[in-house]
Order: C-alpha cells, then sequence, then structure tokens
C-alpha cells in the first residue's frame, strides 16, 4: 500500500482549462495518472486531450463527482480564487463519502485559508494537502499516481515515506533515497505556507500505519513550531526509522525567506531549535541535504532493515 | 507590508479604536504648528520607522555617526521643545534594538497630544499557526519588551483565540478585561476595542496589529497609544488602499525589484553569492555553503517560472553585491529545465562580464543537456553533481585553493 493516493485513485483537477492545469494535467496523465476529469466553471461539456486519453469538464466539483465518482481533486487555479476552490471541493467530498484536495497554488492570503482549513477539520472524511506544495506522488511499477507539479521520473516504487515543507528540497531528499537504491512509498508536499492542512503529524501516523512504509525521511524549514511538535509526537508513537533535516539554519531572525511560512519570529522557529528537538527525538539527523542518503542507510542498518 | 504608527492610527480611528489626537509631519515647520493646531500643552514627539523598540533607541548624524539625541520618542511641554526634538529627529539615524546597527534614517514624525496615563498594557493580534487562527494576547505588563515578558513570565500573557468564521466571542474579550484587571468603563472599552480590532483585523487582512502601550488613561478611557501593523501581502489585491500606505523608503530597494521579476530575494553578509530554485533548497545551500566553512552573501529563490531573463536579473542582482566572490548556482530541475538555465547563466555571465569563480550543480529535468551546454561554452565554469559538492567548490575557489 501507500499513503492517501495509490494506482487507481481517480483524479479530478479544477481548473484544467488553464495552463498551469493542462500543463500538469498532461505531465500527471503522462506517469499514468487517472486523471477521470476536470473542473472549471462555465466550461462544463468541453473535453481537454491529455495524450493518453480525453477527459470532460464539469462546472462545479459536485458534478465532477457525480459522473466521475474521483476521489482526488487537485487545485491549480489563481489564488484569488484557491480557498474557493477549496471550500466548494470539501463540500462536495463530504456528500460524496469523503475525498483527498490536494492545493498546489501559492500565494492565498492566510485569512483565506484560516477560513478553508476550518471548513476542510469540520469534515471527518476530507483531507487537504498544501497550499503552496508540490503536491503528492505514490511511484508505482510503472508511472504511479502523481498529483502535484513534481517530476515524475526521478521517482521508484519502493519502502521509504516522504513529507517535507518544501518543493526542490523533497525532489532533493527523492534523489537521496535513490542514490543508495532506496524508492519511496509516498512522497507528501506539505507546503510552505504558516497555515495549510495536513501536517507533519498527519503524514507520520499515516506512515506508521502503511504496511509499505519501512523508513520516513523528514524535511522541515525554520519558522512555526510544527518540527517540534512533530518530533515530540514521533518519540512517542514511531516505531519505523526517521531521517530528519531542516532547511534554514544560515537564516536570519526577522525575515521571510520566500516561503510565506519561513520566519524566525521573537527568536523563536530556528533551525537550531527544530535540530534539537529532531535529536531529542530520536529522529536521525542530517546536517546537510546531501548526507540524507547515507544516514539513511544508517537509519535502515540499525532497524536490522538493510 | 508594514505601515507607520500615525497610518495605524488613522485605521484605528476608523475602526473606531481611541487614539490620541495627532499630525503627520515631515519637517521641523510642520510639526511646529503641528503643535499649534493641537493646542494641548504637552506632546509626544515620536520618530516613525518600521521598526519597533523606538523610545528605546538612539538617534545619530548619518554623516558623522555622532550620537545626537537618546531616544526616539520624547515628551515636549513647551513649543521649544518640540523644535529641539523634531530637528533632532528628522534626517538622523534611529538605532533600535530590531533596527540592528544600521539603523533606519527618520524622514517622518508624528505629533500627538500627551495622555494622562494611569496604567500601561500590552494588546496584539496575530495569525497563531498551530491553532489555524487568529489569537489576541495581552498583558498587564505593557510598555516593556513583550518577548522579555513571555520568556520569564509567560503566565502573565493572557490569549484568547477568534473563531476561523464567526469571529471574536464577546464572552472571551470579557474575560480577558477581567483578567487584566479591568473594571466598569475601562472594562466596556476594552471588551469594544477588541471588537473592533478582530473586525479591522480580517477587513484589511492584517498580519498582526501591536499596541505597546495600551493605556489606560485617568480618567479610565483605554487608549491605543501605539499602532504596529503590518498586512498579509498575498492579500494586497482586494486593498487597493495599500499602495498609497506603502512607505518605498522602508523597503529594501533591490528585495523590491527582485520581487518585481517572480525571484525571492534576501541580502545577507557574506561573500557567496547562491542562485537556487525552491525556497527550501535556496536554504539549505545557504546551510551546506556554511557548513564547508564558506558565508552566504543572499538567499535567492528564482522560483517555478523562472526565465532567461529573469535568470538574468538574478545574476545582475548578485553581482551588484561587492562582498561576492564567487557564485553557487544549484537547480533541480522539476518544471525548469536545466538546459534553459546553463544557456541562461552563460548569457548573464557574458553580458553582465562575471569576473567571480562559478560553480554549478544541475539534477532532475534535462541535467545532462544542461551539463553538455555548460561544458561545451568557452565561460570558465565548474559543474558539480551533488549539493555538497558544489558548496566544497566554491568555498574552495573563493579562497583561490
Amino acid at each position: 500500500m501507500s499513503i492517501w493516493i495509490h494506482e487507481e485513485s481517480k483524479v479530478l483537477i479544477q481548473g484544467i482549462t488553464g495552463k498551469q492545469g493542462t500543463f500538469h494535467g498532461t505531465m500527471m496523465d503522462e506517469y499514468q495518472t487517472n486523471v477521470v476529469g476536470g473542473v472549471t466553471p462555465g466550461k462544463g461539456g468541453q473535453i481537454v486531450e491529455l495524450p493518453n486519453k480525453n477527459v470532460p469538464v464539469f462546472n462545479s466539483v459536485s458534478e465532477g463527482l457525480e459522473a466521475t465518482n474521483a476521489d482526488v481533486s487537485v487545485i491549480y487555479v489563481p489564488a484569488k480564487f484557491a480557498a474557493a476552490a477549496i471550500i466548494e471541493a470539501a463540500d462536495a467530498f463530504e456528500q460524496n463519502g469523503g475525498g483527498l484536495i490536494v492545493c498546489i497554488t501559492e500565494g492565498i492570503p492566510i485569512l483565506d485559508m484560516i477560513r478553508a482549513v476550518a471548513r476542510v477539520d469540520g469534515y471527518q472524511n476530507v483531507r487537504l494537502i498544501g497550499p503552496n506544495c508540490p503536491g503528492i506522488i505514490t511511484p508505482g511499477e510503472n508511472g504511479g499516481c502523481k498529483v502535484g507539479i513534481m517530476p515524475g521520473f526521478i521517482h521508484a516504487k519502493g519502502r521509504i515515506g516522504i513529507v517535507s515543507k518544501s518543493g526542490t528540497l523533497t525532489y532533493e531528499a527523492v534523489a537521496q533515497t535513490m542514490s543508495v537504491d532506496e524508492g519511496q512509498s509516498t512522497c507528501v508536499g506539505i507546503g510552505g505556507d504558516p497555515v495549510n492542512g495536513t501536517g507533519f503529524i498527519d503524514c507520520l501516523a499515516a506512515f506508521e500505519a502503511d504496511p509499505q512504509t519501512e523508513a520516513i525521511v523528514m524535511i522541515g524549514e525554520i519558522g512555526g513550531s510544527a518540527e517540534e511538535e512533530a518530533a515530540e509526537w514521533a518519540s512517542k508513537n514511531m516505531s519505523k526509522p526517521i531521517v530528519g533535516f531542516v532547511a534554514g539554519s544560515t537564516a536570519p531572525p526577522g525575515k521571510r525567506m520566500g516561503h510565506a511560512g519561513a520566519i524566525i519570529s521573537g527568536g523563536k522557529g530556528t533551525a537550531q531549535e527544530k535540530f534539537a528537538a529532531f535529536e531529542a527525538a530520536g529522529i536521525y539527523v542530517a546536517r546537510d541535504p546531501s548526507e540524507i542518503g547515507n544516514v539513511l542507510v544508517k537509519a535502515l542498518k540499525d532497524a536490522g532493515l538493510r | 507590508m508594514n505601515i507607520h504608527e500615525y497610518q495605524g492610527k488613522i485605521l484605528f480611528k476608523q475602526a473606531g479604536v481611541k487614539v490620541q489626537d495627532g499630525i503627520h509631519c515631515k519637517t521641523v515647520i510642520d510639526a511646529l504648528s503641528a503643535y499649534d493646531s493641537l493646542g494641548t500643552k504637552i506632546v509626544a514627539v515620536k520618530s516613525q520607522i518600521h521598526a519597533g523598540g523606538r523610545g528605546k533607541g538612539n538617534l545619530y548624524d548619518p554623516k558623522t555617526g555622532n550620537l545626537i539625541m537618546e531616544g526616539g520618542v520624547k515628551i515636549a511641554f513647551s513649543r521649544e521643545e518640540v523644535e529641539t526634538y523634531a530637528s533632532n529627529i528628522i534626517g538622523r539615524k534611529l538605532v533600535t534594538k530590531q533596527t540592528g546597527p544600521e539603523g533606519k534614517i527618520v524622514n517622518n514624525l508624528y505629533i500627538e497630544s500627551g495622555c494622562s496615563i494611569a496604567h500601561e498594557y500590552y494588546l496584539a493580534l496575530l495569525i497563531d499557526r498551530e491553532a489555524k487562527s487568529v489569537v489576541i494576547m495581552a498583558s498587564k505588563e505593557g510598555g516593556v519588551d513583550i518577548e522579555e515578558v513571555a520568556e520569564n513570565t509567560p503566565e502573565a500573557i493572557h490569549k484568547i483565540w477568534t473563531h476561523p468564521i464567526n469571529g471574536l466571542d464577546i464572552k472571551d474579550a470579557e474575560n480577558m478585561a477581567d483578567q487584566l484587571g479591568l473594571i466598569g468603563s475601562s472594562k466596556d472599552d476594552l471588551v469594544s476595542m477588541l471588537s473592533s480590532l478582530s473586525k479591522m483585523f480580517v477587513e484589511k487582512d492584517c498580519a498582526m496589529i501591536e499596541i505597546n502601550p495600551l493605556v489606560r488613561s485617568d480618567s479610565g478611557e483605554m487608549i491605543a497609544l501605539d499602532a504596529k501593523v503590518s498586512f498579509d501581502d498575498n492579500a494586497s489585491y482586494r486593498h487597493p488602499w495599500m499602495d498609497e500606505m506603502r512607505d518605498h523608503s522602508e523597503e529594501e530597494e533591490v528585495e523590491i525589484r527582485a520581487h518585481e521579476h517572480g525571484l525571492s530575494y534576501v541580502k545577507l553578509d557574506g561573500n557567496i553569492g547562491c542562485l537556487v530554485n525552491g525556497a527550501g533548497l535556496a536554504m539549505a545551500s545557504m546551510d551546506v555553503i556554511k557548513l564547508y566553512g564558506g558565508e552566504p552573501a543572499n538567499f535567492l529563490d528564482i522560483g517555478g517560472g523562472a526565465t532567461r531573463e529573469s535568470i538574468t536579473t538574478a545574476f545582475g542582482i548578485i553581482l551588484e553585491d561587492e562582498n561576492v566572490e564567487g557564485i553557487l548556482v544549484n537547480i533541480f530541475g522539476g518544471i525548469i529545465q536545466c538546459d534553459m538555465v546553463a544557456r541562461s547563466v552563460i548569457e548573464a555571465s557574458n553580458e553582465l562580464g562575471l569576473k567571480v569563480p562559478l560553480v554549478v550543480r544541475f539534477s532532475g529535468t534535462n541535467h545532462v543537456e544542461g551539463k553538455a551546454v555548460l561544458d561545451n561554452c568557452d565561460l570558465d565554469v565548474h559543474t558539480a553533481s551533488t549539493l555538497a559538492e558544489g558548496a566544497e567548490k566554491i568555498v574552495k575557489l573563493t579562497r583561490g585553493e
């Protein structure tokens, strides 16, 4: 198995007729993701041509779910409309037995996200990943299920779960696992915004429960205290080994480092604190992302897994 | 985006939060006529910069570096004192705990009617990332460094959270007033202030509102004597008025220019420039440069939509920094193709006459093609296959090794 998505997952694309939606829909389809349709208000009835098949466009997520029974919706709509798109998808999934929403969009106003996350959290069977993230991917034997913007070809099916706040740093972690001949069960980018859906602990709990996942790589960055909380939770609840890295040891305080959430404020949220929390929780620490592979091998060997 | 205190107070007034009368000035003459028109004998003369700690900061002559006056906020008891303080402030460099040693030039002044103070409190509204809602923080210990209070006596800070959709619960606001020991009309004032501020926070897409001090006057009124307000830049599209409040002189010109080209840039003090795609990877690149004994000169994320033009701009911005003695380019191609970056890097290097060592590390989409482009060009460029190798190489090259 894998977590949250698998090779048969049926995926809707919100914003499929836009430039981003069409481009990434094409890449997802090339990776053999089961794209079943798209949503663009006012363009229902149109057809979008993907490399492997043509998919229908619906006016709303609920129309799309009714016709396709999709269990995942990925959002590529502009920041102005993204929170409304999340809420629309959440309401529609709640009516349809639940589902996974993956929001790629960057730059959503934070108060919009507070409202959207509150809506999603009110529904037991609806999960949100993101926003401002690369998405989620479960590599399969031939392609797999890619819901997002990550380059599919760098992945391979395997037993390492990856969770990260950063996009390209996730790809780096993937490449590191590959460099020591390990593949991935599922890779989740939770995004770099201060208020988001799925967090580290949700991912760790899901990886712990997933039989395919045998070890986890967790990539954090400065800002907030999600890494510290996850480390503490992991020390009590995780039996599988975790390798951790935190970006931003050299970041100056009070400066936003690209991501809206990546800021040391009031002396809190430093990489030093997060590394210390990782170490206190028994997480294997890599101080350099190029070392993740070697540290992972050590973690696997210590656990008798290699 | 940050605004000045005088601008924050205009918003407070509109929202129904009590403030003292005050007038924004840019010259000493303005300050004197403001004093005359306010008509109160005692006024506060307040430096306006986008940083806290003004009261305890010091003013220096920007040319000579000589100390001009201690304290960036002064109480004046006469017209003459207003003149003295205003001329000591305008055009001077104010150094506070939050500005760093480089300080900030004061171009704006606020003359505000004096206020009889019975007690000083602290009040702030901000985003609580973990609780995923707006938190209101208040303390009886105002007018002091709140971070010290949080560190030494965290129990002295009271917190309530607003509901993501319904906003502030009045019962919570009343409890907060009780915790601050407020009674009678002061309690009513605070409850109404919290209600107004939490509405303003949402309506204006604030990122933070901080009032330090919030004061109780001798007559029991609750008055915002300070106003530190910042906004969520992501929401600026629905608030066109934000542009009018923006003070460009308070912002880093190069960071604005970078932003206009889709780049995210932060200048640092080191000597190795970096150009990276992705915020996390950009931070990690800085960290690894440091691990190998170097010092990063900047954070620079070229973003997912980088083009030849934006990469040339990025190179230009890095090279403007006189401290830069070498450049590390670290790209993990996803949407971005490494060969496009390679051609852009060559073009920019030729155009800008690159004279410092350059190390390029490519991985991901088209990294083989990218490396081939670099291998076949005339430029003296070093390549690396991992971030660690790239960092080690550039650190050695800048040391002449």
